[in-house]
């Protein structure tokens, strides 16, 4: 086992396979010379050089674009989007690219690419640089999304990414880069589309997934002083979603609440809502909450932020919202 | 039955290779006129935008392509997947949405997609292909295999992001592939005058510091002659090209458009420059009359031969479309 930082864990994953497979190259903004705005790909252009290690201009249709032609003709490219906000630019080529090249071709190509960044929050940078894009893509049938919280996941789904035939988006977190984390000397991929319980409890079922994983822990750190026993799940795939662990983990604890980044209407929480209601209806004391970014654009100001986006205490009320309830 | 893309480059110049050129056009020409009576009957559905008169860019274009070389094309599909080896079974098996169509049903007439003979579609979002083909390109160019992408497009995409994001990278990584922009005046319904502000859509080149041309394409071989001379640039230097190809389409912009916006007299003129007629003239002038009507009627055998083929083939059933999607879960 080693300790690793979120962000070296991503570069261990990226060189790993690019040593690997030649077929294997990263490109984006800032990614080589530069090495990389959050240091990710530190060092990785003195590894493989320029063929392989792309710096980009700020084009991202043009690069995204640029990927899914490389990738639909035999390469694997892994493009690194500045952060996942500037996807939105790239989102026709994603949408209508990546996604849909495989059946309009009637199965003829396909489209093994990877597209990487850190996605949602980070410290004050305002409305427009805030997205939690996983919404946006996780409802598209074509693309698989992974969100994960720790570093060994971060290494081992970012390998199983870049060996899938099919386009991978991995969402990461600014916030999480710096974090460290025990890191298996000998991973390998971990497979996409299995959640973990990364805290066993009997009370209440807390599903989260990137960042907010962590929050659902600080969260049910508090509930558990009041002897209140939390399960989380981490869902680490958002597509493939492992209905699986989070039914079992309800039909234990007979309540459910989904913390996400990314606003109430619609989007990966709803999703989860509506399985849990549908698959598991008689195991449910109450009804699934959601707890999210509230609904408008995130603003510039520290308090205003904080107040906006998920925070520990409200999964905490929501929690205590559903015993109050389970035992009236 | 020989196809341009197989042809050897040997043959220019000859009658031979005009021949097969005239035919290649002949075959695109008759198989829309074809489609067009089969969408007015309700046996192809959606959209379907037809490429009648501008066939001398597609084949001129592809007669100059090794067989190994990509194209990729907008939703204006049909003359370039023909140009470039698709077989018009499959093209009009995918038209009327069979099992046995080039995208097996899937893609229509906008996403014609034949991966033997590298042809990548077929794209339907204006410009959202352009850089997609620099990624084919870039792939070459990062193999080092020696092929060469053609990537077509209308005037109606040079006003978009695609375009220009694509072309810069292109240039800026001296990408094989040569940037075809099928100008035929207008972009769906409205005219150059008011959709670019330099109606010499190839100065658009020297911004990025490429290679530009612009011809009219009433002649096959002129269009194979300009054309080659960007795709050798392509394959011996790795530099990209932007070439304006000033065409004219006869018909509407897809099957529901009237076509209005035009005069009877501007669209009378244009087809007296039709470059089927000629490229005819011209083999007329150095082939027999036997021989001319003998490739007319197997052209005819052979559209007779498709029609019959799509009618006759099976429709795609439910099991194909999880499979061609992706490798995957699909909610419910």
């Amino acid at each position: 086992m080693k300790t690793l930082r979120f962000r070296e864990a991503l570069r261990e994953a990226m060189i790993e396979e690019m040593e690997r497979d030649d077929r294997v190259f990263l490109m984006g903004e800032e990614v080589g010379h530069y090495n990389g705005a959050y240091k990710v790909s530190e060092g990785m252009l003195d590894r493989f050089g320029e063929k392989r290690v792309i710096d980009t201009p700020i084009a991202e249709g043009g690069f995204a674009g640029i990927g899914v032609g490389a990738a639909i003709v035999g390469l694997r490219p892994i493009v690194e989007f500045m952060t996942w906000n500037f996807s939105a630019i790239a989102f026709d080529q994603i949408l209508n690219g990546a996604a849909k090249v495989r059946q309009m071709s009637g199965g003829q190509l396909t489209c093994p690419i990877v597209f990487r960044g850190p996605n949602a929050s980070a410290r004050q940078v305002g409305s427009q640089h805030s997205h939690a894009m996983e919404h946006f893509y996780a409802t598209v049938p074509g693309l698989k999304v992974v969100a994960p919280a720790f570093p060994a996941d971060a290494k081992g789904l970012l390998k199983t990414a870049i060996r899938d035939d099919n386009p991978v988006l991995v969402m990461e977190s600014e916030t999480l880069y710096s974090i460290k984390g025990d890191v298996p000397e000998e991973l390998d991929t971990i497979p996409l589309g299995v959640a973990k319980v990364v805290r066993e409890g009997g009370d209440c079922t807390v599903v989260a997934y990137s960042r907010m994983t962590h929050v659902a822990i600080e969260a049910a750190d508090d509930l558990a002083k009041r002897g209140v026993r939390v399960e989380v799940v981490d869902l680490r795939s958002l597509r493939p979603l492992d209905e699986e662990t989070i039914l079992a983990s309800v039909h234990k604890t007979h309540r459910c609440v989904v913390v996400h980044e990314g606003w109430p209407y619609g989007g990966v929480g709803a999703e989860i809502a509506d399985r849990v209601q549908r698959l598991a209806f008689d195991d449910l004391d109450a009804p699934v909450l959601r707890v999210s970014t509230l609904d408008v654009p995130m603003p510039y100001n520290a308090k205003l932020e904080q107040l906006v986006m998920p925070q520990p205490g409200r999964v905490v009320a929501a929690v205590e919202r559903l015993l109050a309830r389970g035992r009236s | 039955m020989v196809r341009c893309a197989s042809l050897g480059m040997n043959d220019v110049g000859t009658t031979r290779h005009l021949t097969q050129l005239y035919r290649q056009m002949l075959l695109i020409r008759r198989l829309e006129e074809e489609a067009a009576r089969a969408y007015a009957t309700g046996k192809i559905g959606g959209f379907l935008h037809l490429y009648i008169g501008q066939e001398a860019v597609a084949v001129g274009a592809c007669a100059a392509l090794k067989r190994d070389d990509y194209v990729v094309t907008t939703y204006r599909d049909h003359g370039i997947a023909i140009a470039k080896g698709m077989s018009a079974r499959a093209l009009m098996a995918e038209l009327y949405g069979k099992a046995t169509g080039c995208s097996r049903g899937l893609g229509g007439s906008m996403h014609l997609f034949d991966n033997e003979h590298h042809m990548l579609g077929g794209h339907a979002i204006v410009g959202g292909h352009i850089p997609l083909a620099a990624g084919v390109a870039f792939a070459s160019k990062y193999r080092g295999d020696g092929r060469v992408t053609l990537c077509f497009f209308g005037d109606g995409a040079v006003s978009i992001q695609g375009f220009h994001e694509g072309v810069s990278l292109a240039a800026l990584w001296k990408l094989p592939i040569v940037f075809i922009c099928e100008n035929n005046e207008y972009s769906m319904g409205t005219p150059l005058s008011r959709t670019v502000s330099v109606e010499d859509i190839s100065l658009k080149a020297t911004g990025y510091g490429i290679a530009h041309d612009r011809f009219f394409a009433t002649d096959v071989l002129e269009v194979e002659k300009h054309l080659g001379a960007a795709i050798e640039r392509a394959r011996s230097q790795s530099l990209p090209s932007l070439v304006e190809v000033r065409t004219y389409r006869f018909r509407g912009h897809s099957m529901s458009d009237p076509g209005k916006y035009r005069t009877a007299q501007e669209l009378d003129e244009h087809k007296k420059k039709d470059p089927l007629v000629i490229g005819r003239e011209k083999l007329a002038a150095e082939t027999d009359q036997a021989a001319l009507e003998a490739l007319e009627a197997d052209v005819e055998r052979e559209v007779a031969d498709a029609i019959k083929y799509a009618e006759e083939s099976p429709e795609p059933d439910a099991s194909i479309l999880e499979a061609t999607t992706y490798e995957g879960p699909f909610a419910y």
